[in-house]
């Protein structure tokens, strides 16, 4: 498909701003605040309610979204969100609720919160989930904090945290948040190398992180062998759930031993992402570690629920109120809408896709590390060198044909990696389109997929002078504009 | 009828066959025995009539704002959203989209995002906002960690007088960096920050100090000179209402290096506490010590004005365990709906909702006030929305007594602040009319 994108040039809503300075003699509370904690300008756009709707409107037309076309963008499971799950998130019941109502008012919502707890207990295999993460890495900040409060609780204050080099990056980061030394540990054949693993592991190690299938998109197999070294050296095992898309209903990181898991409810449990967030990450862990989940916990009593904040060793809150609660809704009706069945299907075409397109693209480029893959995949496109081209260049051709790109350059030991992940929801048609597209691109003309995209809202961007020239704000922008005016004058002078 | 649960594709056989594989469970031959489920014990799948039905039916259990008459605040705010705000952020190729990394393809998103930072920065009077994070409690124990970025020290202040919430989230964060946090009291007369018990407290140590302003009590400081003076060369960090500096002067006027807020007041509904929007800002000399992600005003190779997200090696997937953050997935959606809200209120709006608020806390204050018995605003200081009204009895009793006729009172706060007896903190929005002020005035005085 030749895909065209909107080509606008959208001014800024604060160009044409007009005087900033404020006159307090319209205010009728004016009187109310002492002068001087009034404010004395304030620079903002005035325009009609019809402007401000068409403005965004034209910016949402030079945006790509899951909706517009294929994503298949590794380890972020860009699958088709259902409307109806937006729909429901947004009733009265659900959007205008205060989190500190009395509970006999939220009970409602206490009760649907329970219940997907419960859920993801099964899918997880876990025995206790706490909803309250805000995101992904923010559940990885959670579970290193019940990482830190079991070890101290033990009387241990054990120093690191390990990692094989393929993992995420929000891993190492919110280990180091949580105060830990990080730890790489080499893979061998994409996969843990466990004598690595045993060798590196210590009594000073606190945990070991992994995600299962790996970013690869390989099942680690070793992976009962890999907890019990974790276990023997009385660290725990931390299950990054970024890659949860692929196994349910097969396998459950509770049933490999892991002790903790975050759940990316924007992947797996199909809320949208919305240009970066919001998310969830809700955070499940094993019976010995519920004492130390955040407060507060639902709790039920007859038939009424309540929510419990006396709980002595719990790690406190890592976030205001009780988790992203539209969010979790969205979950709760994809989960109960799927059913159990409906999940382990999800899972089977997931992965069958991602193997189905893998055998398809394979020849086209290199694959290194095994055949049999999960959710996803990763190809190197060192084979784009011989026409001078790098994947970041293939990458950007596909968005003339309508794809968004896979993930490039991650996990950093392929060389030139392309990550592909085209979950479930996509049909063989547009699978075999993608293949397609592939193919024609690598005949093309080199210096055509060099300077792609060209059916897109804009073509190469200069990230570079983003970084040196630093303008992220109107205000940054008049200064900028201010400056530059001033060098041209002196310059001519 | 609309059936949503998965089945096989059309074309799953057909696939099967492509790859040479008789059965579903080749695919899964990698994963061994010892851990295999068999299958999940949920529910039968249900269709969208069904479950929506099923649903409501649940969540009629629930007492939303729309439906009782709430005085509740305490950082999460009942205000009127324009409809043509949800009609933004329902855009599906904003909604639907991922973080905009492939720049080329998603500058409406990044552009929308470029315009709430530009929003953000005039409104708070600081040079440098990111693009969000999760919520004001999270942004301040960002800010607690930045603080010890920039000063050093092992010791953070934070006002006695900020939200509980958003300390006991501070604490944690700072607990995880090896830093401690301690309180500074408040002055008993006019809820302000307590000037000899801040100075007491500072020392080489301490990297830095936190207050709100509305604090937690509604109370707007006025002694913001002379705690800048106080905190010397170490790190401010200054929390706020940003609806409320419509009118107010600036966080970025009193010298903060750090501003923080939530957004929750500009065009999200309060959703029982989430998501909401972490506003985070900095200095410029800070920059490369912040959070979060920035989006950039660049040139594409035809020298068209584009966006693109910029300084990413501050951030985990570039820096991993040296990042300033592990921050990746954000409030970008609401960040559009803040930018969106603003752009429709515009500066006028945003001007008289603000006043209506202050308006409305001065009105619902001096009515209960001269009911006897009952004292409000507790705290002889200007306020913005909210204030602390005390009561002739303990509040949870009130509360209780105010929920047989369908209204949320105010917040018992008693719990937090053991020295308030019988302290309720009641918030007013742009939302009450004055019948409803009425309707609480009559309750009180039957409860009196």
């Amino acid at each position: 498909m030749r895909y065209h994108q909107a080509i606008y040039e959208v001014p800024l809503l604060f160009e044409g701003c007009e005087s900033s300075l404020i006159d307090h003699a319209d205010d009728r509370c004016a009187d109310m605040i002492p002068r001087d904690l009034l404010r004395t300008s304030l620079e903002l756009p005035d325009l009609p309610e019809r402007e401000v709707v068409k403005h965004f409107v034209n910016l949402s037309q030079m945006n790509f979204g899951v909706d517009n076309g294929m994503y298949p963008l590794g380890s972020c499971t860009m699958k088709y969100n259902p409307k109806i799950c937006d729909d429901l998130s947004s009733m009265d019941t659900v959007a205008h609720m205060h989190p500190l109502q009395d509970v006999s008012t939220m009970q409602g919502a206490l009760a649907l919160m329970a219940e997907l707890e419960e859920m993801l207990c099964e899918i997880g295999g876990v025995d206790a989930v706490t909803l309250q993460p805000a995101a992904g890495a923010h559940g990885e900040f959670t579970g290193m904090q019940i990482v830190k409060a079991f070890h101290e609780s033990n009387g241990e204050a054990r120093k690191e945290v390990v990692l094989p080099d393929t993992a995420h990056g929000t891993n190492p980061a919110s280990a180091a948040m949580v105060g830990y030394d990080v730890l790489d540990i080499p893979s061998k054949d994409g996969c843990v190398d466990v004598d690595a693993l045993s060798k590196t592991i210590s009594d000073d190690t606190a945990a070991f992180m992994l995600t299962n299938p790996n970013t690869l998109g390989l099942f680690e197999k070793d992976v009962r062998e890999i907890a019990r070294i974790v276990h023997d050296a009385g660290a725990l095992l931390y299950y990054d759930g970024a890659n949860l898309n692929a196994i349910m209903g097969k396998t459950s990181p509770g049933m490999m031993d892991f002790d903790i898991v975050h759940f990316n409810l924007h992947k797996t449990f199909a809320t949208p992402h919305g240009g970066g967030g919001p998310g969830a990450g809700p955070v499940g862990v094993k019976r010995r570690l519920d004492e130390y989940l955040p407060v507060p916990r639902i709790t039920k009593r007859g038939d009424a629920f309540d929510l419990d904040y006396d709980r002595p060793r719990s790690i406190g809150k890592v976030k205001a109120f009780y988790g992203n609660f539209a969010v979790l809704v969205r979950a709760y009706a994809y989960i109960k809408m799927q059913g159990g069945e409906g999940l382990e299907r999800v899972s089977e075409q997931a992965v069958l896709n991602s193997n189905y397109l893998k055998s398809k693209l394979k020849d086209l480029f290199d694959m290194p590390y095994g055949d049999l893959r999960k959710h996803e995949f990763v190809l190197s496109g060192k084979v784009l060198k011989k026409h001078g081209l790098r994947t970041m260049d293939f990458a950007k051709r596909l968005l003339d044909h309508g794809f968004h790109a896979p993930t490039v350059y991650f996990p950093l030991i392929v060389d030139e990696a392309l990550m592909i992940e085209p979950t479930e929801t996509e049909t063989k048609d547009t699978l075999d389109a993608f293949v397609e597209s592939c193919k024609q691109i690598l005949s093309e003309d080199p210096e055509i997929v060099r300077t792609a995209p060209h059916n897109t809202a804009r073509s190469r961007i200069d990230e570079a002078k983003a970084a040196r020239d630093l303008i992220l704000s109107w205000r940054g922008h008049k200064i900028k504009k201010t400056h530059s005016g001033d060098g041209q004058r002196s310059s001519r002078a | 009828m609309n059936r949503p649960a998965m089945e096989h594709s059309k074309c799953f056989t057909e696939m099967m066959s492509d790859l040479g594989l008789a059965s579903i469970d080749e695919l899964f031959r990698d994963i061994p025995k010892e851990v295999r489920t068999g299958g999940l014990d949920l529910p039968k799948g249900m269709g969208e009539l069904d479950f929506s039905r099923d649903l409501r039916q649940l969540l009629s259990a629930n007492k939303p704002a729309t439906s009782w008459l709430s005085f509740l605040g305490g950082g999460v705010y009942f205000h009127h959203i324009p409809a043509a705000v949800r009609s933004v952020v329902s855009r599906s190729e904003f909604a639907t989209s991922y973080t905009p990394y492939q720049s080329e393809i998603s500058q409406g998103m990044l552009q929308a995002l470029f315009e709430y930072q530009s929003f953000m920065a005039e409104l708070t009077g600081i040079d440098i906002i990111n693009s969000s994070m999760y919520d004001a409690s999270t942004a301040l124990g960002e800010a607690v960690l930045m603080s010890h970025r920039i000063s050093g020290g092992s010791r953070f202040l934070a006002s006695k007088s900020i939200s509980p919430e958003r300390l006991a989230v501070a604490r944690l964060y700072a607990k995880g960096a090896g830093l401690e946090i301690s309180t500074v009291d408040y002055d008993g007369d006019s809820g302000l920050v307590d000037l000899n018990d801040l100075d007491s407290k500072m020392s080489d140590d301490v990297c830095g100090f936190y207050y709100e302003i509305p604090n937690f009590f509604g109370v707007l400081e006025t002694g913001w000179k002379e705690i800048r003076k106080t905190v010397d060369d170490k790190t401010l960090v200054i929390g706020t209402n940003p609806l409320s500096l419509a009118l107010i002067k600036p966080p970025g006027e009193m010298g903060a290096d750090i501003v923080i807020g939530d957004a929750q007041t500009l065009g999200v509904p309060m959703n029982l506490g989430g998501p909401s929007i972490g506003v985070f800002g900095c200095r410029s000399e800070h920059l490369r010590k912040m959070p979060g992600r920035l989006i950039g005003m660049t040139e594409d190779s035809a020298g068209r004005r584009s966006f693109c997200m910029t300084l990413q090696t501050r951030e985990q997937h570039i820096r991993r365990s040296k990042a300033t953050s592990n921050i990746c997935t954000n409030e970008a959606l609401l960040a559009v709906a803040v930018a969106a809200h603003m752009a429709i209120l515009g500066r006028a709006g945003l001007r008289s909702t603000a006043g209506r608020n202050i308006r409305n806390m001065n009105n619902l204050a001096e009515a209960i006030d001269s009911i006897e018995g009952y004292t409000a605003p507790l705290f002889d200081a200007p306020h913005f929305n909210e204030f602390v009204m005390q009561s002739p009895v303990e509040g949870n009793r009130l509360n209780k007594a105010l929920m047989g006729k369908r209204i949320h009172g105010g917040l018992a706060i008693e719990r937090w602040f053991p020295e308030l007896k019988n302290c309720i903190l009641v918030a007013t929005t742009e939302m009450h009319t004055s019948e409803d002020h009425r309707r609480l005035i009559d309750a009180l005085e039957a409860i009196r």
